[in-house]
């Protein structure tokens, strides 16, 4: 059993959620835990949420946007408590992880949510000399996570905005679905063979990773997470 | 417009990880289908109810389906022709 120790709201419809994990062995960036909770009738419902930090002891935490009519979510962002406790199963999933001794540069494209893991590399790059670029997209600026954090990352991760609703003025970008001129300004160009994560709704990730194929990436280091079509 | 209703084969992680012990989202699979080649993760997943249906992005076969009950997991790999698994030590 999980038990909440900390909630940090991130936009006034997520928050993420830190939880103790007596026993947990550890984690790679990218991996998930499943969520599972069950009514008093014994009805169950299970969601995968990506791990949001970087291996630190029994400490998890997940950041979870709340979905409208999700089974899951709304339970997750309105009604759990700090010292509450809930089962999580995991770490699993051993296809989408950035293993730090990797070398070569790493693009990270995330959309929405889909934040989550790729902030979960960034964190655990640490000192490594790996240079990482993020290409996040999301609706407008009152939906990013991670705001101040990664207003101070700098050296070696760079970061740029695709706002796909409303744009800040000084965006220096029309809003906009992402692109492939996107990809050719913010991201590594396909020549110096970029390990490649993607990660959001299904029709972001289908998308994004049409236009690095188009581009040249190799499919086979473009990684893919799908959240479905809005997650749950 | 195309139906984008699936998640991918990393949400079969957990709910193959009652089964196996080795992650087997990370091992290669052949579709029975057309003959792709990929990894389970890379799958196109449906459900989660009654069941995940994981189907090849290539031809979309039905490549597996996991169907938990209360009592028992129902596995059924009709459409993998074989799987390579990796292993470390």
């Amino acid at each position: 059993m999980a038990t909440v120790t900390e909630i940090r709201q991130e936009t006034p419809t997520a928050r993420t959620l830190v939880f103790d994990v007596p026993g947990w062995p550890g984690h790679l960036p990218g991996q998930h835990v499943d969520v599972k909770l069950t009514a008093d009738d014994g009805y169950s419902a299970q969601r995968s949420y990506s791990i949001a930090n970087g291996d630190d002891g029994e400490r998890v935490e997940l950041t979870v946007q709340q979905v409208g009519d999700g089974e899951v979510s709304p339970y997750l962002t309105e009604v759990l408590e700090v010292g509450d406790q809930i089962e999580l199963r995991g770490p699993v999933g051993g296809w989408f992880v950035w293993r730090p001794h990797s070398s070569p540069p790493v693009l990270l494209i995330g959309g929405g949510s889909g934040i989550v893991p790729l902030m979960a590399m960034i964190r655990s790059r640490g000192k490594s000399d790996t240079p990482f670029r993020l290409l996040y997209s999301l609706r407008d600026p009152g939906q990013l996570f991670y705001a101040r954090e990664l207003e101070k990352v700098t050296a070696g991760v760079e970061v740029a905005y695709l706002y796909t609703r409303t744009a800040p003025p000084d965006a220096g970008r029309a809003a906009g679905r992402i692109r492939a001129a996107d990809l050719v300004a913010y991201g590594w160009p396909p020549e110096t063979s970029p390990d490649v994560f993607v990660c959001g709704p299904t029709g972001f990730v289908e998308a994004a990773a049409d236009l690095l194929t188009e581009l040249g990436h190799d499919p086979a280091k473009i990684k893919t997470e799908r959240f479905g079509p809005t997650g749950g | 417009m195309e139906n984008l209703d699936y998640q991918d084969g990393n949400a079969l992680a957990g709910p193959l990880s009652e089964i196996f012990t080795l992650d087997v989202t990370t091992a290669h699979g052949t579709c029975a289908g057309c003959g792709r080649r990929g990894a389970l993760a890379e799958l196109r997943v449906y459900g989660p109810e009654p069941g995940l249906v994981a189907r090849c992005p290539g031809c979309e076969e039905v490549v597996l389906t996991l169907v938990r009950g209360p009592k028992d997991a129902w596995l059924d790999l009709r459409g993998s022709v074989s799987l390579r698994i990796p292993i470390t030590e």
